[in-house]
């Protein structure tokens, strides 16, 4: 490993010191909570303790009477602003605050705006709301029972609680496949809910300045002109006067895509009292209400011969989408990405059948890191995999091998209609497999089970699918996901790059430096990246899915190209010669066969701005823009292996080591990506052994606090171990892939997979995450628990 | 809701002058030590006292770890982080170093003291185990003059104890016996998470023959926090696996656990029984001067 020079220049690709860092380590970040505006009030959220209750009265009355409250907003009051509800970002409508029925404990009744955060508080304490309680629908196989209560009741004529019911692939040619197979293996699993929980939860400042009349909303949100975008067009308020600014923010992982009560609430405060005003979520509210993740009840099958060919893959899921359909998704599918589902195998064919249904819980699914979905394809798949070896009594690693996409396969496309763009398969799994020792790993194993200690390995290969995405195949509401990059060079050779993608964590203020770099020689120190403010960035859908390097990266390098392409021009201008008499060599031009005769980068900007004569058609200044619609997405890959001790007394599940190969094609910074899949890892240990969030039979949230939502520290993960191959993706400017939820994606089968190994002795098929101690322990006596429910 | 309601605060320089403020305030007050319990309490708004007292200046009177003739005392305000540092404590009851390393994280113990541990009185709470085990005493000052109270009859039921709401407790003793060790064990779902099950153990051994044995049980339900039928399978019996199974099995059949999102109730029983066993194990390996497992 290469180490970071300080106090160099960087040009290009390469590890460098994060940019931003130096304000972030200083405690010098500037988040939504640190925004304070003169006069500026504080709003606070009411919310249902019930799961399902129908609302008969609310008095506003006492809290109105607080001397400190400057306002207090119900169903009733947004009814009159016509805000009362406002449209899903999947064909249904979210209630802002309820008017008729709460729908899931935790869900907004009431807004308080008050001078101070605690008086705020207090004054919630004072509305009086009086609920009759439903029965309510917590378990999801239960959700389309004939009398099962309905949820829905505002949608006209609804009687049940079905969503959708989609498929993808070929179900005949499937079904034909599965029944000539020698082996077919089923297994049922759940992926439960959980929850990103970034650090930073949920909250906005609103400011409806009275006389301009232009809205400005600084908000935790991933997608700033998304939101300013349906913030004009669901309340009717005019585009060019709403800026949406997005601060540094403390970790999005698909929590903060969508549009939040909050956020409207903060907005209808400022308009009604005249004055900003902030709204900040606390960590129970952020775990109760907004964008949860997964909930996919599957029963997955997989086809082989009895040689270990796999055939096909077929799914049935049952989808829990909470109270609202409101999954944060571009796709025109209802299960996302899902039907990805084949992962990284070469099959004959594939079929899935989703079904939606609601529940009387939070509403979301597509969040964590998860690819739109991609998360929950590739646990099925892995963990099928596994329970065929498991079948088939075979190394899981000799099948794999066996059955993964070769080079010569690319572009593949897949029996549900997708088309990888490149992949070296094999290569990443057997670097994998040298790099863990794999052979003396299934020795050393093989020596404890006879002592009766219980070692596992498991193995995961992943095919993400990110990058989202082409304008005919995915929008938003009815924007397209292409995304929009300005780059200006400034006289003295310094630059300034534009985005419409907004970083979270990920380092983008180094990145993108670097990718405008990486093309046009100026070094990354020198490029300023803006982002994070819809009036001084071009448009563009924002960051989440992987799809800021595969889409906005690509915008960058277009438009930086385009500077190399003036700036050779201008060059030959300077020089007196043709544009084709030029050599490029990153960062100058010189006349072919004369090094001497050269002009920089920076000479060029300068002269760009100056009295030269220009040649014609040529304009001044040294800038470029650019609008990139991506013709396909990109497919980052990678091969993990998990090595877990179990405690046979405890059922406790230690996480020895995990390697983790990844392929995202060329790494801007490699310092950074390793940054990316270490929390990945993370992620993926702790949905793996202790994040869940389940519901008691009275629909009550029983992972609302963080004694309660329990997410991993260093101490239950090993000093992670990676390693990388590089295929770049042929579409792509620079052959970039993405990497930001890769390891997200890949990484709970591995662990599941190496804990189920541990439990072979048992006679262990499966058991659903999280694999706590109890539940490691019940899969061991045969009787594992359901994860999705209160443990009885 | 994550914001307290509102609430006066006080400052005691003395432990009489936090006794005259608990008497002045009376029932609607609290003492607050490390705050490590009372504050999130507050925050959701389970707790709601008008008056919170602050103890930390007593720090200084009540926070040491000393031997005092065949005891050790152990002042209330004696942080974790302090007990965790003890070389006596490490010398003369292995079982609370061992606790103490699986109590919570760095930053609770830092704060969290002995008296606020006790007080607080949760079920799960590991060193009212411990002391259960180690069969302490408490001291506990109040307008009415000084009392001490045998472990066993200090907790009154769940987050209750015989300390009075304007007493407060000063001192936690602890006897050394000679042929005496002691051992902890948890199972958690994550680091510095609250106990599935804990179980430590202490034996007093004469050769090999066990002459006395408590054993405590946290987050499982047990009176007192002991195991009454385990310990008596073991007093007068020389050591052995299968002896500490038996017993180990005893506690997992006496204790009272419930089942809950760390674990349903069979899973805990036999938890109780593996921890049992394996702190049994260890505290008669240290006890009768053998390596520790
Ligand atoms: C994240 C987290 C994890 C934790 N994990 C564990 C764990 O794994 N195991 C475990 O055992 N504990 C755990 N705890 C609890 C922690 O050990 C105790 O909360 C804490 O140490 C209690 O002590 P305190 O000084 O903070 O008490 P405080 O919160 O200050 O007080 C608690 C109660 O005791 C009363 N009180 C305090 N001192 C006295 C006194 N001297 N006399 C009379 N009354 C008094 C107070 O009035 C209050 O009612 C955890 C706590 C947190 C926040």
């Amino acid at each position: 490993m290469t180490t970071v020079e300080e106090g160099k220049a960087h040009v290009g690709f390469g590890r460098m010191l994060r940019k931003e860092d130096a304000r972030f380590l200083r405690g010098k970040g500037n988040y939504v909570d640190d925004i304070r505006l003169p006069g500026m009030l504080h709003g606070a959220i009411l919310r249902s303790p019930h799961a399902h209750a129908r609302i008969r009265s609310i008095d506003t009355s006492a809290a109105e009477a607080h001397p400190k409250v400057k306002a207090v907003v119900t169903g009733a009051t947004l009814e009159t602003l016509n805000l009362a509800w406002i449209p899903s970002l999947s064909h249904d409508v979210v209630a802002v605050l309820a008017t008729d029925k709460v729908r899931f404990q935790g869900q907004e009744v009431a807004f308080v705006v008050a001078e101070d955060r605690y008086s705020a508080r207090d004054a919630l304490e004072l509305i009086d709301v009086d609920y009759e309680v439903l029965p309510p629908v917590v378990d999801a196989k239960r959700a389309l029972d004939p009398d099962a209560p309905v949820i829905r009741d505002d949608i006209e004529g609804k009687k049940d609680n079905y969503i959708f019911d989609w498929e993808a692939g070929d179900k005949a040619v499937c079904d034909d496949v599965f029944a000539k197979a020698d082996v077919v293996v089923s297994q049922e699993m759940l992926y439960p809910r959980v929850h990103p929980a970034p650090m930073e939860t949920c909250g906005a400042v609103a400011w409806m300045d009275p006389i301009d009349q232009k809205l400005t909303i600084w908000s935790t949100t991933q997608a700033p002109h998304a939101h300013r975008t349906l913030y004009a067009l669901v309340a009717g308020l005019p585009e060019h006067k709403l800026r949406v600014i997005s601060p540094d923010i403390g970790g999005g992982f698909g929590n903060k895509v969508g549009i939040y009560p909050g956020y409207v609430l903060a907005i209808v405060g400022s308009i009604l009292t005249k004055a900003p005003v902030k709204w900040m979520e606390d960590r129970s509210e952020n775990l109760m209400s907004t964008s949860f993740a997964r909930d996919y009840h599957m029963r997955g099958e997989i086809a082989a011969t009895r040689e270990g060919k796999i055939l096909g893959v077929r799914v049935d899921v049952l989808a829990d989408h909470g109270a609202f359909n409101n999954t944060a998704q571009p796709t025109k599918y209802p299960a996302g990405f899902f039907h990805v589902f084949t992962g990284s195998y070469d099959l004959a064919a594939a079929h899935c059948h989703v079904r939606g249904v609601y529940t009387n819980k939070a509403p979301g699914g597509v969040a964590y890191a998860c690819s739109f979905r991609v998360t929950e394809a590739v646990y099925l798949v892995e963990r099928m995999v596994d329970r065929l070896a498991q079948e088939l009594g075979v190394d899981p690693a000799e099948l794999r091998m066996k059955n993964l996409l070769r080079p010569d396969q690319f572009p593949h496309v897949t029996p549900t209609g997708w088309e990888y763009d490149s992949g070296e398969y094999p290569r990443a799994l057997q670097l994998a497999m040298d790099i863990a020792g794999y052979d003396e790993l299934r020795r050393e194993q093989a020596e404890k089970r006879a002592r009766g200690e219980l070692m596992g390995i498991g193995i995961s290969f992943f095919t993400e699918t990110v990058g989202a995405g082409p304008k005919r195949h995915m929008d938003i509401l009815g924007l397209g996901m292409a995304d929009g990059c300005e780059v200006r060079v400034h006289p003295t050779g310094k630059a300034v790059v534009r985005l419409s993608v907004q970083t979270q964590g990920q380092g983008h203020e180094t990145t993108f430096a670097q990718i405008v770099s990486e093309v046009t020689g100026i070094p990354a120190e020198d490029v300023e990246v803006v982002h994070g403010d819809t009036d001084n960035t071009p448009f563009g859908l924002g960051t989440y899915g992987s799809r800021s390097t595969p889409v906005s990266g690509a915008a960058a390098a277009v438009a930086s190209r385009r500077i190399v392409d003036k700036a050779r021009i201008i060059a030959a201008a300077m020089l007196e010669c043709a544009p084709e008499d030029l050599e490029w060599d990153r960062g100058s031009f010189h006349v072919k066969g004369d090094p001497g005769t050269s002009k920089t980068i920076q000479e060029v900007a300068l002269a760009a701005h100056g009295p030269m004569d220009l040649p014609d058609g040529v304009e001044g200044h040294l800038d470029a823009t650019c609008v990139y619609d991506p013709p396909n997405l990109t497919y980052p890959f990678g091969a993990y292996i998990c090595v877990v001790d179990v405690d046979p007394g405890t059922g406790k599940v230690a996480v020895r080591r995990f390697i983790a190969v990844d392929d995202c094609g060329p790494r801007i910074n490699p310092m950074i990506v390793e940054g990316q899949v270490h929390g990945g890892l993370a992620d993926g240990v702790g949905m793996a052994l202790m994040e869940a969030i389940a519901f008691d039979e009275d629909g009550n949230n029983l992972g609302a606090s963080f004694m309660d939502y329990l997410i991993p520290t260093s101490l239950e993960c090993p000093s992670w171990e990676t390693g990388e191959t590089v295929t770049p993706s042929p579409h792509h400017p620079l052959g970039l892939k993405g990497v930001g939820e890769s390891a997200t994606v890949g990484s709970p089968p591995a662990v599941v997979n190496a804990v189920i190994d541990a439990l072979a002795p048992f006679g262990v098929k499966h058991a659903d995450m999280p694999l706590t101690p109890a539940q490691v322990w019940r899969a061991m006596h045969g009787n594992p628990m359901r994860t999705d429910l209160a443990i009885q | 809701m994550q914001v307290p309601a509102p609430v006066e605060y006080e400052r005691a320089l003395s432990v009489e002058e936090a006794i005259a403020l608990l008497v002045k305030h009376g029932s609607e007050s609290r003492l607050i030590a490390g705050g490590h319990s009372l504050l999130p309490m507050m925050k959701l708004r389970l707790a709601r006292p008008e008056v919170v007292i602050d103890i930390n200046p007593l720090a200084g009177a009540l926070s040491y770890v000393r031997r005092e003739g065949d005891e050790l005392a152990i002042g209330a305000m004696t942080r974790h982080a302090d007990l965790l540092a003890s070389a006596l404590v490490s010398e003369h009851a292995p079982i609370i170093a061992e606790a103490e390393r699986v109590i919570a994280d760095p930053v609770v113990r830092n704060r969290g003291t002995v008296g606020g541990s006790l007080c607080q009185a949760d079920p799960a709470e590991d060193l009212s185990a411990v002391f259960a085990a180690l069969g302490a005493t408490v001291r506990i000052r109040g307008p009415r003059g000084e009392r001490s109270v045998d472990i066993d009859s200090f907790h009154t039921g769940p987050y209750t104890t015989v300390v009075e709401p304007d007493e407060i407790l000063t001192e936690v003793r602890v006897r050394i016996h000679p042929g005496a060790s002691s051992a902890y064990e948890k199972v958690e779902r994550r680091v510095g998470d609250w106990a599935i099950a804990a179980a430590g153990a202490m034996l007093q051994v004469s050769g090999a023959a066990i002459t006395s044995a408590r054993i405590g049980l946290a987050a499982v339900g047990a009176e007192a926090f002991r195991a009454p039928r385990a310990e008596a399978l073991l007093s007068g019996k020389e050591g052995s696996p299968e002896l500490f199974a038996a017993a180990g099995a005893e506690a997992g059949r006496e204790c009272n656990p419930h089942s809950d999102q760390r674990g349903p109730e069979d899973y805990k029983r036999h938890l109780v029984s593996v921890l049992t066993e394996r702190a049994l194990s260890r505290a008669y390996a240290r006890a009768s001067g053998g390596a520790a497992r």
